[in-house]
Parts: C-alpha cells; structure tokens; sequence
C-alpha cells in the first residue's frame, strides 16, 4: 500500500465493486444493497487508497490495521472490497447467504480472511476496535483502527458508552466513520430518531470531528490521513452520504433498504452505473 | 445447623475472597491475562489485581456492553480478557455482545459472574444472578463452570484461562464449606466429581447445593438411604456419562442448585437423562419467582433450597422408582 493509485482509477474501481455487489444481491434476492452503496468510496479509499495497511496473504498480521464493519449490513459490499484486495477469490462472493459457504448475510469473524469482528446487530465496533487499542499498547505495536458505522446505529447505547471509554483511553489511534446516509430502515432519520447535532455530540464527547462528502475518495483519503495527526483524542469522520448511490430509483426510495433488486430493476441500475 | 455441618464440612472464606486469590495467582503466572472491571473490583474482589499489575487492569465504568465487546477485541489480539461484575449486570446487559462479539465466533473471553444465585441476600432481586446458568447455558460455543469450594475455584479460574473459547464463570458472595482438601480437587472441565458413594439414588448438585447434598446425604444415610453426590461444577458441557451412569445405577436422580428451575443445571440434565436412560428425576431449585430481600439462609429456607429439601426431594424420587 506504498502507492496512493489515482483517482480516476479508484472512481473506476468504486463502479465495478457496486457492479459487483448487485450481481451476487440480485442473484441471491437478497442483501442491503443500499446500505452498501452508500460506504463504497469510503471502503475504496481505505482498502485501495493507500490508507489501512494491510497484508491480505497474512490477515492477522499482528501490525496491520484494523477495519472493523460495525454496520454488518454491509456486507456485500465489505466481501467484494475484500476480494477485491485478495484476502479471498472472487467466487466467494457467489455463496453470499447461502447454506455451506462462508459469505454470511452479515460478516462472522474469521468466517472469511479479513473480518475483524461478528457484526450485524448493531452498536458494536467501537467497543471492539478500543479491544484493539488496549492491545496494541500492552503489545507495544503501533496500528490505526477505523471502524465503520452506520448512521441510525448511533441511536445504540453501546455507541455512547464506547464513544466515552475512547476518550477516556485517549485512543488517538481509533477513527471512527460513520455513513451519514439520513436514511434508516423506517425512514428518515431527523423524522425517526434524529442525531442532530450530530457532529457537537461527539465533540462533547471528546472526539476530535470532521465532516467529508462521502462520496469523494480524494477528500476521504486526504481527511483520513489528516485525522492522523490528531493526538491525544479520537477523531470521528462524519462522511455525508447517499444511500442508494449511483442509482436514482433506490436513491429516491428509502424503502429499498434490506432489499435486493428485482431483475428488470437490476437491469436498470447496471445501466446507470455503466453510464455514470 | 450451619450449611455443611452435618456431613462435618469445615467453614471456609467467602468465595469471592478466594476468587480475588485464586485470579491474582493467575495474573502472577500467566502475563496475557487482563481484567476488565465493571466498577466493581471491590465486589468481584479484583482489587488486589488492581494494586499490583495497574497496567493490566482497567476500569470500564458502570457500562457492560462496552465492556463485553471490548474484551472480544483483546481476545482476537491474543490476550485473555477476564471481564468481571455481578453476574445480573454483566448477563443482563452484556448479553448482545455475548452473542455477536463473544459466542458466534467462539472469541475467548472470560466472563465472571459475582454474586451468583440469591445469596447475595439483603441487595434483592435486582441484583440477584437467578438466571444467570439459563442465559449463558444457551449459548453456543460457551462453557460455563460453578465452583463450590476454595480448592475447586482455584481450579477453576486456571481452567478457565487454559480453555480456548468463552467461559462463564460463577463466583459468589458467601462462603461454602470445604468439600475438597486443598491441594486435592480434581477438576477437568466437563467431568463431574463423585464426591460420596451410594447406589440408592444420586444428588447433582453444583456451586452452594454440593454441600447441601452431603449434609443430605447424611440424613439420608442414617435412614437407611445411600445416595450418590457429584458436584456437577461444569454445567455445559455437562458430563453425560456420569448422567447416564447414576441413573443406570442408582434409578433415581435429585438434582439441587441455586438457580431457577426454568432452563438451569437441572432441566439440562432430564434432558440427558430423557435421552438415555429414563428414572424419575426431582429438581430442587428456585421455583417460577424471583425471591425478596433477606439473610441468605432465610431465603434458602422461605424458597426451599435446603438439605432438608433435598432429603425430602430424595424420598418422592426413590418412591416413584
């Protein structure tokens, strides 16, 4: 992960993965496809924008980084990113919530190469990636966390007690991401269980807090890689979001979540993204 | 009569002072374990773990998801995680990150429960751990220990950072007499102790209720009764051939635990017993209630969970042979 690979590159990169994700959620009917699209460049820029420092031939590298999915139902697009990068081939993807194979509807530990944590219910990835801190520092091993959550999974409990214990650990080595798509499974989120102001909450909680257009790998990259020099705090990187991204019939219809795509829509959204 | 008097058990510490022993012993051996503690470490007795190894202890505060999910971490970076509270609250709250962060993928953590059962006494129900054997019990991938005595809570706790997955571990508030000599206590997880000999009918008990059966057993013997006692201190996996052997042998089994009826040791092992060798069974236990606030040994009494229960459990199996 020496080279940062270019942008266009990468924006090419973001295309096939979601390509990627529909064919397998399409095939199976099933998945969170709009919960995926919305973290793909946010996945892009970590995995192949030069950011997590990772080995994908040794997945318990002891000084890797970790990445830990907190937002498990996004999982397809978490094992396409992984394949992507060679922790596992391709044709895993293809056993995506099927009896027998490995690519769980949401991701088990160690199930496949790459996963940190068990994620899917939610609230989780904080409290894990501070496991990772504690550890780090009785090992004397010096590694960055990031942990990717979801926006309506900060409505947990478990968010706020972990959010608290990483500022009291002064886990400056823990970035937290969250997905800010607007959108939960119900609906809105400033109609259903608002988070405003959502960047002061984590401030007051002694985060150190920016805010990115999610959607941008080169803003990403170049925000992940300044929360680096934050000492002495966590940093939380609130990157706005599009659930449904790249495909204008799921963006505007947030009923979508949890739902794959039915094969005309498929068809529809493919050539959307190819044109896009 | 003190608990264990009859079967002439001698008294002996609090059992939450001999796990506060028994895990500094461990920290001083064994340089990967760490305490996570629940704003407790005076109740759990951790405290001395505190003093002499700071920088493998940490206070997580009063939040027991964080806690729980945290030691999964630290597991997966090759640490032995001890998190430590009352059982109520750790069970209770902890019980998501149990599942997805500990039990799913057979993460090993160590989890020890204090103040388990009702003897916690005057705190009440609240605090009281009477489910703590049906929440973990059905669990996949865990394996859950109930020491009865010093000797065999050393044990435990080294058992329990030598096994690789999760454990539950129940510590308690109370003393329990000594059932083992102390440098005498076998101890293999899933093997039950035989801890007296007798053909008539057999006693399971485990944690407080081994010491109960003996003095039972006593009573029992002096009417003419032999029973048979295991000290069931594993109670997943639980032992099926010393299941399956008492009610082969002895034709009628009485099971006693300081535990709800409902999903605790003893329909665990009816279930064993349905399935290989069918005797009639009673279960002394905590009945469908949660219990009031008072000296442990009048709610061992008010709530039937006393030798004299056992004994009376005892006749009402050997009966219906």
């Amino acid at each position: 992960m020496s080279q940062t690979p270019d942008l266009k590159s990468l924006n090419e990169k973001a295309r096939e993965l979601r390509l990627e994700v529909l064919e397998v959620t399409t095939k199976v009917a099933s998945g969170h496809v709009s919960s995926s699209y919305s973290s793909v460049e946010i996945l892009v820029a970590l995995y192949q924008g030069g950011v997590l420092r990772f080995r994908s031939d040794e997945p318990h590298w002891p000084e890797r980084d970790r990445f830990i999915l907190s937002k498990g139902h996004a999982a397809p697009i978490f094992y396409a990113v992984l394949a992507d990068v060679g922790y596992f081939d391709r044709a895993e993807l293809k056993g995506l919530r099927t009896v027998n194979r490995r690519a769980e509807g949401h991701p088990v530990q160690d199930k496949l190469p790459g996963i940190e944590t068990t994620s899917g219910s939610l609230g989780k990835g904080i409290s894990v990636g501070l496991g990772h801190v504690v550890a780090g520092r009785l090992n004397k091993i010096d590694y960055r966390i990031y942990v990717l959550l979801g926006d309506g999974e900060c409505q947990e409990g478990q968010i706020w007690e972990s959010a608290m214990a990483a500022s009291h650990f002064k886990a400056d080595n823990l970035i937290a991401i969250v997905d800010y798509n607007k959108y939960q499974e119900s609906g809105p989120i400033s109609r259903e269980m608002a988070l405003e102001p959502f960047a002061e909450k984590w401030r007051s909680f002694g985060w150190h807090a920016e805010e990115v257009d999610g959607h941008d790998i080169g803003a990403i990259i170049e925000t992940l890689k300044a929360v680096r020099d934050v000492k002495g705090q966590p940093s939380v990187v609130i990157a706005h979001t599009v659930k449904g991204k790249g495909v204008s019939f799921v963006e505007a219809d947030y009923t979508f979540h949890g739902k794959a795509l039915s094969a005309d829509q498929a068809e529809k959204a493919r050539e959307e993204i190819l044109c896009n | 009569m003190q608990l264990g008097e009859r079967a002439g058990l001698k008294p002996a510490k609090r059992l939450r002072e001999v796990f506060g022993d028994a895990i500094l012993d461990l920290c001083r051996k064994n340089e990967r374990v760490v305490i996570l503690d629940g704003d407790l470490a005076g109740t759990t007795r951790t405290h001395d773990v505190r003093h002499e190894f700071p920088e493998r202890f940490f206070n997580i505060g009063i939040a027991e998801s964080n806690m729980i999910s945290m030691a999964s971490g630290l597991a997966s970076c090759g640490f032995i995680p001890f998190a430590t509270s009352l059982s109520s609250f750790i069970l209770a709250n902890g019980f998501d990150q149990l599942r997805i962060s500990v039990a799913i993928a057979s993460v090993n953590v160590k989890v020890v429960g204090s103040h388990g059962g009702i003897t916690l006494g005057k705190d009440g129900a609240t605090a009281m751990a009477a489910e703590d054997l049906a929440l973990v019990g059905c669990l996949p991938t865990f394996v859950i220990l109930v020491p009865c005595d010093p000797a065999s809570m050393h044990k435990a706790v080294h058992a329990t950072a030598e096994h690789v997955g999760p454990v539950y571990l129940r510590s308690s508030r109370v003393a329990m007499p000594q059932i083992y000599p102390e440098d005498d206590c076998p101890f293999e997880i899933g093997v039950a102790n035989v801890v007296r000999e007798g053909n008539d009918l057999t006693i399971i008990g485990c944690g407080l209720m081994v010491a109960a059966a003996l003095d039972a057993a006593v009573v029992l013997a002096e009417q003419g009764i032999e029973a048979r006692v295991l000290d069931m201190h594993t109670i997943r996996p639980l032992d099926a051939d010393a299941i399956t052997a008492a009610a082969r042998e002895t034709g009628a089994i009485v099971t006693a635990e300081e535990h709800l009826l409902h999903g605790g040791m003893g329909s665990n092992i009816a279930r064993i017993v349905a399935g290989s060798h069918p005797v009639p069974m009673r279960f002394v236990g905590l009945a469908d209630t949660y219990t009031d606030s008072g000296e442990p040994e009048a709610l061992l009494e008010k709530y039937g969970l006393t030798a004299h229960d056992i004994v009376a459990a005892a006749h009402d199996a050997i009966a219906a042979k």
